[in-house]
């Protein structure tokens, strides 16, 4: 085919108006098109995170009794809730926890990841040592907390290695069943947490940096204070969600290492449900929700995560 | 501020287990000299400046900074500064606090630490920029700062580690000539690592060129270029032909060197060309003409000499076209005897 004269004057005025409605149509299809992408996302999101926490907060507004659970729209559950000296002691235990095994965690989390990032050469190294790390994620949780029992108890390994020793003549009685013991599982179960996070923030930091901080007279606990520390945050920040927001969630780990001696907002909330009081259960679960997003949202304020993400 | 060091080197090695990266090089470095390393990458230049930081440790031999022997003393205390290839600030403080920070160090106060760093900023016209982070600059006010670091410890030595190559060309000429009216402004020794050789020519006054972990040659820039002592250097540094040994009957076991602009080439039937370079040659080869580049003030033409891997002769842009030449053109190619220099191998 040829290229020859301009098109006519009919042909200029029938065409524009037939590409104009293609045009259209194609727009508004191309408009759709990234909700569309969207949309299975979106979808999954709705059915296993919206409706669920919608669902909690729904039926924590409902009445019970005994036996059943009422449709209803009472403030009670709440009321006992926060009115209740329990309940805040519990609060600030769990709070205790959470703490106590943030400290840990970090301190452990943070001297792990520096070696394998500064004292560590060769990257394979880094890689196996990094595996041996994970090999306690090979097996479950309560495994890992059970295992602790016959080397903390009373008439445990580490007991009668002591008295064995002479270091002392009287089982010690607070490794298990206590505070301790659940501080201990808490750090035993989630330093990796924070290794993993600190870990990558720390790798990510230029080595010259550190060679810049010696060439200006630095020793290496102000290279630590002054350029490590200050380049890891974002990994301490992620780090510290993940244990502070298991910690607070947690029920099992406070059960059996404390022998139900001691209680966090986990067990409390495995109580409600044991006796089936659903509503009074939702009314706890949508409280620690906000608590522990009231956490999470003053820690990434006081640290910008986005960068590491 | 602080006046310029000497550096002297002593037989000074760096191995890596069986592999020698630098190897016994010797070479003295006078008080307020700058001094350019240059080579390809893994020629060993960049660890011998790391070397004289005290960033790496030396194998063997010594290392002189002034006159005390400093092998062993750490970084900051060697009287040195080090620049570093990618300038290396650090990202979470401002540009203050960058050039503040080894004098936060040394456990300065921090109202006077911060007013002596805003003074040397203002020395490399900073100013405006003093209280943005490092990645809110462009890469020529990065490479400021960085320097602004390296000087506020007075150093006798500042060591600098390619800090031209990431910058684009206009600027790499821009910060160049800063560069070195800084050095004489200061009047330190400045030891400087590139591969680029007309960096080297322009900042220099001593240029060492290495070449797998030995030097080649070190001497001042215009020595390095006229009489390029190896065939190494003489193709480094460029503007060379380099011809070999048959091709001359005179001495000279590693070859010859002549400078591109000092060959003459006229067309072969016309058996004499224009008067001025041509009559005064008084050696000469034939070659045919493999291709011609027109590059503004010269004209490149490359010819096929035997026995050389490429032979290339710049003419003035105005004579080649009073006598122009073509692409597989039979030409002659004379020199004078004077122009020619031996090269050892």
């Amino acid at each position: 085919m040829t290229v020859s004269a301009p098109p006519t004057a009919s042909g200029t005025g029938a065409r524009p108006a037939r590409a104009a409605s293609r045009d259209r149509r194609a727009w508004s299809l191309r408009g759709w098109l990234p909700y569309l992408q969207a949309l299975p996302l979106a979808l999954v999101l709705l059915v296993f995170l919206v409706v669920p926490i919608a669902t909690i907060a729904v039926v924590s507004f409902w009445d019970y009794d005994s036996i059943r659970i009422i449709p209803d729209f009472v403030l009670t559950n709440y009321e006992w809730l926060l009115t209740s000296a329990v309940t805040w002691q519990i609060y600030l235990n769990t709070l205790k926890f959470a703490a106590l095994a943030w400290v840990f965690t970090f301190a452990i989390g943070f001297t792990v990841a520096w070696f394998l990032a500064f004292h560590v050469r060769s990257v394979t190294w880094q890689m196996v040592l990094f595996l041996v790390c994970t090999i306690p994620f090979w097996t479950s949780n309560i495994i890992r907390m059970i295992s602790w029992v016959p080397f903390l108890g009373r008439n445990g390994i580490l007991n009668s290695a002591l008295i064995g020793a002479g270091v002392i003549d009287q089982p010690l009685e607070f490794l298990l069943f206590s505070d301790f013991a659940v501080v201990l599982a808490y750090v035993h179960l989630y330093t990796l947490f924070m290794v993993v996070p600190i870990f990558n923030s720390m790798a990510r930091i230029d080595r010259s940096l550190i060679e810049a901080a010696r060439d200006a007279g630095a020793t290496g606990w102000q290279i630590l204070w002054n350029v490590v520390l200050p380049l890891s945050k974002p990994g301490i920040a992620i780090g510290s969600i993940f244990v502070v927001t298991l910690v607070m969630g947690d029920f099992i780990t406070v059960r059996l290492m404390s022998g139900g001696q001691s209680a966090s907002i986990g067990t409390m909330i495995a109580n409600d449900i044991a006796l089936l009081q659903y509503p009074a259960a939702a009314a706890n679960a949508v409280v620690l929700l906000l608590v522990v997003l009231l956490m999470v949202a003053t820690m990434l304020r006081l640290i910008d995560i986005r960068k590491e993400l | 501020m602080g006046t310029g060091a000497s550096v002297e080197l002593i037989a000074m090695t760096k191995s890596y287990g069986r592999t020698v990266a630098v190897d016994r090089i010797d070479l003295k470095i006078p008080a307020g000299a700058y001094c350019c390393l240059l080579g390809p990458s893994g020629c060993g230049k960049t660890s011998t400046l790391r070397m004289i930081a005290g960033h790496e440790s030396i194998s063997d031999g010594d290392l002189l900074i002034g006159t005390s022997q400093v092998n062993d003393v750490p970084p900051a205390e060697r009287g040195t500064a080090m620049m570093f290839q990618s300038y290396a600030l650090f990202p979470h403080l401002d540009c203050v606090d960058n050039v503040a920070f080894s004098l936060k160090m040394r456990g300065l106060p921090k109202a006077e630490r911060r007013e002596r760093a805003r003074a040397m900023l203002a020395r490399v016209q900073m100013t405006p920029y003093a209280d943005r982070l490092p990645a809110q600059l462009s890469g020529g006010q990065q490479q400021r700062v960085a320097l602004a670091r390296a000087l506020i410890t007075e150093p006798g030595v500042l060591l600098l580690d390619e800090p031209l190559s990431a910058l684009d060309p206009f600027l790499r000429v821009k910060m160049r000539a800063e560069l070195k009216k800084l050095q004489t402004d200061l009047g330190i020794t400045f030891i400087h690592v590139t591969h680029g050789q007309d960096e080297a020519m322009a900042l220099a006054d001593i240029v060492v060129v290495m070449n797998n972990g030995r030097i080649e040659q070190a001497g001042s820039p215009r020595e390095v270029f006229n009489r390029p002592r190896t065939a190494f250097v003489a193709r480094f540094i460029g503007g060379h032909n380099l011809l070999p040994p048959s091709l001359l009957p005179a001495d000279g076991a590693g070859g010859f060197a002549v400078r591109t602009d000092r060959v003459a080439v006229w067309k072969a039937e016309s058996g004499i060309a224009d008067g001025n370079v041509a009559a005064l040659a008084d050696q000469t080869i034939e070659a045919t003409v493999q291709s011609l580049e027109y590059q503004g003030e010269t004209v490149h033409l490359s010819l096929d000499v035997p026995g050389t891997e490429s032979f290339v002769v710049r003419v003035d842009e105005s004579r080649f076209y009073s006598a122009p030449i073509a692409v597989g053109d039979r030409v002659l190619a004379g020199w004078r005897r004077q122009d020619v220099h031996p090269l050892t191998a």
